[in-house]
């Protein structure tokens, strides 16, 4: 029930939010399956420079041996591009849980309590909000890889990636519900006598929590090109530790100089259809849940220009 | 009275500067010098014997309380002094100076082409919404905005690098120009214009074409799609009703009425646009060997020299809060409504 009444909006989609919105989920579904099913289509691992004893050849061009080339470490670029999937949804996935964990929560304690609490919240969380977010998750990574002995790897890149998200869901749930509490449905709960906790479980929780999937896929989508940045500044994920599309890249730089260009296009190249695919899902959620943008296939009303309109006189 | 109310607004927006800058230094304090493990021996490469890591840790005061530490770190931003590296002992100032203006260069001419391009093309696709060139339109937007800057970057390197052999690729001038110009400002592009060196400037504008080029196009992404919906939403607001039924022509209608609200917000994502650009000129600049100070940045991470991050975080620290204040003000004096 609930569930029907949250992709209501989607369902009654039209238009190009509607086919934005599917090609987006189809894009991003493949690169899953991609991910799961990456031992099984892949023709070698992502670190596997040889053969039967025979080592790969040395930046080959693509081929029927290798579909997409070699790497300088003459590793095949295919089974790279392919193993990347599953190091890109995974780190996503773990930054995206954590900064909802963290963000979400504070910013609805913060906005219905409010107060001197909130106020420092504010100021600290619009602080970081300002900063570049890429720069905030190179330290973190630095620091990280450095001093701890988490040392560089999936979950260093996820803490990075978390801390440059949190004052973002802390924000936007923070400022729905400032707006939120003062509906007269939750002052009703609240002159009958519910305790906040039920308040924000039962009346503000569902309204907020709304805003978010719009947000998160965004975020999902951002988050990869974040993680990219980290691996092509050499903060992201060890090399032997798993494939990474923006390590890649990095390594196709001192290529590029010699005209060798499988080495770089195609991670690059699946860096965008990812984001892309993540972006349109939720740049078409936010059409659909977003009532200032929102057209549905019912109730359409359009103003039409008077035809034979004089100009205006000055 | 709305001379005394602007200027209420403008006192209280400065106060507020305050606490934000107080929270970013702490920030990069706390992240730098409080997080376990030892600055110097990283600096130096690992293991090293404490002969050797005292005196400098002593030179330094790392060996000092840790608030009195945080006490003279403030005092020292607030005198200028944003420390000096420990690996090549250079002091931050020199930095800001040279790298600085190449950073300032490429940013600027950067977010020039995203705003022609990102409000042009966001513009025309809220006004034909849903036509084949909104379609096009967004498809640029969402793509522009899916591509690191490094790959694009990479690409470009490649196309007009590498095969067509029409621009260079890397660094900020060919070292010919960076020996003949003379420095007045470390913005070749200024100094080559301020020494009338038309030479020199068609060879830095080379240089700059291919980075600001990809740096620009993928912040053009984010004025897309804001100014598509801001037009779209201005296109519904009652007063262009108003003015339809008053029988406006159209195109008028979309001009001079609805254009021109739209754009009013994009001030203030220039402003917010700023911190994204900044991430994205240290990648920029990584990939073509741009000596700015995101390409200092990544060498100083690399070399593990904790006091040049530290001083590099500063700096961005405090161009980001003085671009939020600017913005803040710019806006106080177009719309009046914030003031109140």
């Amino acid at each position: 029930m609930a569930l029907g009444r949250a992709t209501k909006p989607i369902r009654e989609a039209s238009g190009i939010a509607r086919v934005m919105f599917w090609s987006g989920v189809t894009i991003t579904l493949l690169f899953v399956l991609m991910a799961i099913l990456a031992p099984v289509i892949s023709p070698y691992g992502f670190n596997q420079y040889e053969s039967n004893g025979h080592r790969f050849p040395q930046l080959a061009h693509p081929s029927s041996a290798h579909l997409l080339g070699t790497t300088v470490q003459s590793v095949d670029v295919l089974a790279r591009v392919i193993y990347g999937t599953q190091t890109e949804l995974e780190v996503v996935a773990i930054a995206l849980a954590m900064s909802l964990v963290v963000g979400v929560p504070l910013g609805l304690l913060s906005g219905y309590f409010g107060g001197i609490l909130d106020r420092i919240l504010v100021l600290i969380m619009d602080a970081i909000f300002a900063f570049p977010y890429l720069l905030i998750a190179i330290v973190i990574a630095f620091v990280l890889s450095t001093n701890s002995s988490i040392g560089g790897g999936i979950l260093t890149a996820a803490i990075a990636i978390t801390a440059a998200y949190v004052p973002l869901y802390f924000r936007v749930v923070r400022n729905h519900v400032i707006s939120v509490r003062e509906e007269p449905y939750v002052d009703a709960a609240r002159a009958l006598g519910a305790r906040p906790r039920t308040v924000i479980r039962k009346y503000v929780f569902f309204n907020v929590v709304q805003n978010v999937p719009p947000i998160a896929t965004l975020n999902a989508a951002d988050a990869i090109l974040l993680l990219a940045a980290l691996g092509f500044l050499g903060y992201g994920i060890q090399p032997s530790q798993g494939a990474e599309w923006g390590y890649d890249v990095s390594r196709a730089v001192s290529d590029a100089t010699n005209g060798i260009w499988w080495t770089g296009l195609f991670p690059g190249l699946a860096i965008v259809l990812l984001v892309t695919g993540l972006t349109l899902v939720g740049e078409g959620l936010n059409e659909t849940i977003n009532p200032v943008l929102r057209r549905r296939r019912f109730g359409r009303f359009e103003f039409e220009p008077v035809p034979g309109a004089v100009e205006e006189a000055e | 009275m709305t001379g005394t109310s602007l200027r209420t607004y403008l006192i209280t927006r400065l106060a507020l500067v305050v606490p934000m800058v107080l929270i970013l230094l702490t920030l990069v304090f706390l992240l730098l010098r409080v997080a376990p493990g030892n600055p110097i021996e990283a600096a130096l490469g690992g293991h090293v014997p404490p002969s050797v890591v005292k005196p400098i840790e002593h030179r330094l005061g790392f060996d000092k309380p840790i608030l009195t530490q945080y006490g003279e770190y403030l005092w020292n931003i607030v005198r200028g002094n944003f420390g000096t590296t420990i690996t090549d002992n250079r002091p931050l100032s020199q930095i800001i100076a040279q790298n600085g203006a190449a950073t300032l260069e490429l940013t600027f001419f950067a977010m020039l082409i995203a705003i022609v391009v990102g409000v042009l093309i966001g513009l025309v696709a809220g006004r034909y919404r849903d036509t084949p060139i909104d379609i096009g339109g967004r498809l640029f937007g969402v793509f522009v905005y899916a591509t690191p800057p490094f790959f694009l970057g990479l690409m470009a390197q490649l196309v007009f690098g590498v095969w067509l052999g029409w621009l260079p690729t890397s660094d900020q001038a060919s070292p010919l120009t960076q020996a003949l110009l003379q420095t007045h400002t470390n913005i070749y592009f200024v100094d080559a214009i301020w020494d009338g060196n038309w030479g020199a400037l068609w060879d830095v504008v080379q240089h700059l074409i291919l980075p600001a080029s990809t740096l620009g196009l993928i912040t053009a992404g984010v004025f897309i799609r804001l100014t598509r919906v801001n037009v779209i939403r201005t296109l519904r607001d009652d007063y262009i009703e108003a003015a339809r039924a008053r029988g406006i022509v159209e195109r008028r209608v979309v001009f001079s009425h609805a254009f021109k609200n739209a754009l009013v917000p994009v001030i203030t994502v220039v402003g917010l646009n700023l911190a994204i650009l900044l991430g994205g000129a240290v990648l920029t600049e990584e990939t073509f060997n741009w000596p700015g100070i995101g390409h200092e940045l990544v060498l100083y991470l690399q070399d593990r020299d904790y006091t040049a991050v530290q001083g590099i975080m500063i700096v961005f620290a405090l161009v980001v809060v003085a671009v939020s204040v600017l913005v803040d003000f710019l806006n106080a004096f177009v719309d009046p409504r914030i003031r109140y």
